[in-house]
């Protein structure tokens, strides 16, 4: 078993030899920073046709990153959505060309709190300026430039991809043909600032985070990191998905141990999921993208309101939401579809029901994967023919 | 064979709408309407439909739809946003027919409504005769399973638009393959010989 210093030393090694375009151009951040020269880590999925119409760009969730589908070269495990994107899959990569990038902040070859500050030398920590959706959407802008795309076929996002997928079509109105955002807000409520504020404070109260000066030291404050993952975990699942999978079945034993060890399968997935996910997460990028997405707030970008935001929108969407997801709620999703038809966008709107709960997204849900297939497959007949007029 | 039987309806529909006019179909199963509307009048169709298999093939066509209840679910759409609104055949399902009816008025500059007739002659042979409720083709269910709440006939809705004030601009009746236009005048005859009737109002 390697020292975690030494996994993530690996890690970085491995780290450069992804794809990673390096933005020259100038980015001016919300919070009034600019950063530039800096690298974006992307990874693209089947071939770019002739025509250029064939392009699906997708944003990954908080915890998500390049590798959709096939082996994450980084981890050696399954691209986190093999259910959907692949050969044959409803997002068909013998058809379409599918595009995803790290976002900024993150910890996946994209720039991040622990990667070097050039004007220290040193990782940057919580020296690295707060970023928000837009300037995650905005620096994705500049991959599509160097990728050649003058417009998408379609953009679709999950859960704070989704977010991303929003603010994605407000920030540029005419780069994506269709958009499917899934199971997300348009602004994040009391109850997800409130449940990300928990994941922070799990982190920071770790004596090893160091007010984020564990990067120096080559450690990682991983029993912090793994409670915020556990937090994530319980609202990614419905409550009665969670009954249903693990009820009050006791993990590999008769009885009560009367102790405090994981004497429940809840806890033992709980402590799996926390502990699996510090060997490939920097605890510092869970504090700056959940801050990126408690800023979320469309709305609040635009005078008009979320109709505003969606103004002179081209692009066709279609809003998906599941009914047992307690995170981003059907209402949430919604009021988007809401504000897309009081500014007169095209949109369509399906709740999948099921129980399992804002997860739903990542997993084989057929009637979720077959309406995504059927929006996306009718989609590129019409941007062809729109394309060939 | 509802589906055969729903085509005279549509056409006579798709026959009132002018041309690259926007039109919000509510209750609009598997999107039939909404093609036929989009390939033969380049109408810029949104549909809102109650049933997920029918959103999904809604989707896979192409055509814009929403998964909601138009009883509930109305109030997401502006103002005079669409030209037309139609409604086919459900308006009686609704509990409160009236408030479904008030929203598409809001909704839509115009509203086409379908109503399986009550008035019809074989319907009111059945009850009158037999003393059952009746099952036709246009009236399919028995009384223990019908979704429909609030049978009209084409008479009673002609009536209640007098009533409240609705602007009736052309009502079609339609029996089989044949249509006829509905006026005052021929009222009780057509209220005796229409299947379906179809109001176009503002």
């Amino acid at each position: 078993m390697p020292s975690l210093a030494g996994l993530f030393f690996w890690m970085n090694i491995k780290l450069d030899n992804i794809k990673k375009l390096d933005v020259t151009k100038p980015l001016k951040l919300d919070c009034g920073k600019t950063i530039k020269d800096f690298p974006l880590a992307y990874e693209t999925y089947g071939k770019l046709n002739a025509n250029k119409d064939n392009a699906i760009l997708v944003f990954h969730a908080l915890t998500g990153d390049q590798f959709v589908t096939g082996t994450n070269p980084i981890t050696n495990k399954e691209g986190w959505w093999v259910t959907a994107v692949g050969p044959g899959k409803a997002i068909d990569t013998n058809k379409y060309f599918v595009i995803c990038a790290n976002v900024i902040g993150g910890c996946m070859g994209s720039l991040g709190p622990k990667d070097i500050n050039p004007v220290t030398q040193k990782p940057y920590g919580l020296d690295f300026p707060v970023i928000t959706i837009k300037d995650m959407v905005k620096a994705q802008e500049s991959l599509l430039e160097h990728l050649g795309i003058k417009k998408l076929l379609c953009a679709t996002g999950g859960s704070m991809g989704g977010m991303q997928l929003l603010q994605f079509c407000a920030t540029f109105p005419d780069k994506a043909f269709s958009a499917v955002p899934i199971a997300c807000s348009s602004s994040h409520s009391a109850q997800n600032i409130a449940l990300n504020e928990l994941a922070r404070q799990a982190i920071m109260a770790d004596p090893v985070w160091d007010n984020g000066k564990y990067v120096l030291k080559n450690v990682q404050p991983k029993n912090g990191l793994a409670v915020a993952r556990m937090v994530g975990h319980i609202s990614y699942l419905s409550e009665k998905g969670m009954q249903e999978k693990f009820g009050r079945k006791l993990q590999e034993k008769a009885d009560y141990e009367f102790s405090f060890n994981a004497d429940f399968q809840v806890e033992s997935y709980l402590r799996h999921q926390g502990y699996a996910f510090v060997e490939r997460f920097d605890a510092n990028s869970v504090l700056y993208i959940t801050r990126a997405m408690d800023y979320f707030d469309l709305s609040k970008q635009f005078k008009g309101g979320l109709v505003e935001a969606f103004k002179n929108q081209k692009t066709k969407f279609l809003i998906i939401s599941f009914s047992s997801d307690w995170l981003y709620t059907t209402k949430d999703n919604k009021d988007i579809v809401i504000a897309l038809n009081a500014s007169g966008a095209d949109v369509s709107y399906s709740e999948i029901i099921t129980d399992k709960g804002h997860d739903s997204f990542l997993l084989d849900e057929p009637e979720f994967l077959k309406t995504l297939k059927g929006f996306i497959d009718s989609m590129y007949e019409k941007f062809k023919n729109e394309k060939r007029i | 064979m509802k589906n055969l039987k729903m085509k005279k309806e549509f056409k006579v529909i798709a026959d009132l709408l002018p041309n690259n006019t926007r039109v919000l179909d509510i209750g609009c199963g598997d999107g039939s309407l909404m093609h036929l509307l989009k390939i033969e009048k380049n109408i810029e169709v949104r549909g809102l439909e109650l049933n997920q298999d029918n959103v999904k093939e809604c989707i896979y066509k192409g055509l814009p739809v929403i998964q909601g209840n138009a009883e509930t679910e109305l109030h997401q759409f502006p103002d005079k946003s669409f030209d037309y609104v139609v409604l086919s055949q459900t308006l009686q399902a609704f509990y409160e027919p009236e408030k479904v009816l008030k929203n598409l008025l809001r909704i839509g500059k115009s509203v086409i409504i379908s109503i399986p007739n009550f008035g019809y002659w074989k319907v009111r042979t059945k009850l009158l005769l037999f003393g059952e409720m009746p099952v036709t083709k246009t009236l399919p269910n028995t009384w223990y399973n019908t979704p429909n709440l609030h049978m009209c006939t084409i008479k009673d809705l002609f009536n209640f638009c007098d009533e409240k004030n609705i602007i009736i601009k052309k009502v079609v009746g339609v029996n089989e393959n044949k249509t006829s236009l509905i006026r005052k005048s021929n009222l009780e005859i057509k209220n005796l010989f229409s299947k379906v009737g179809i109001f176009l109002i503002s």
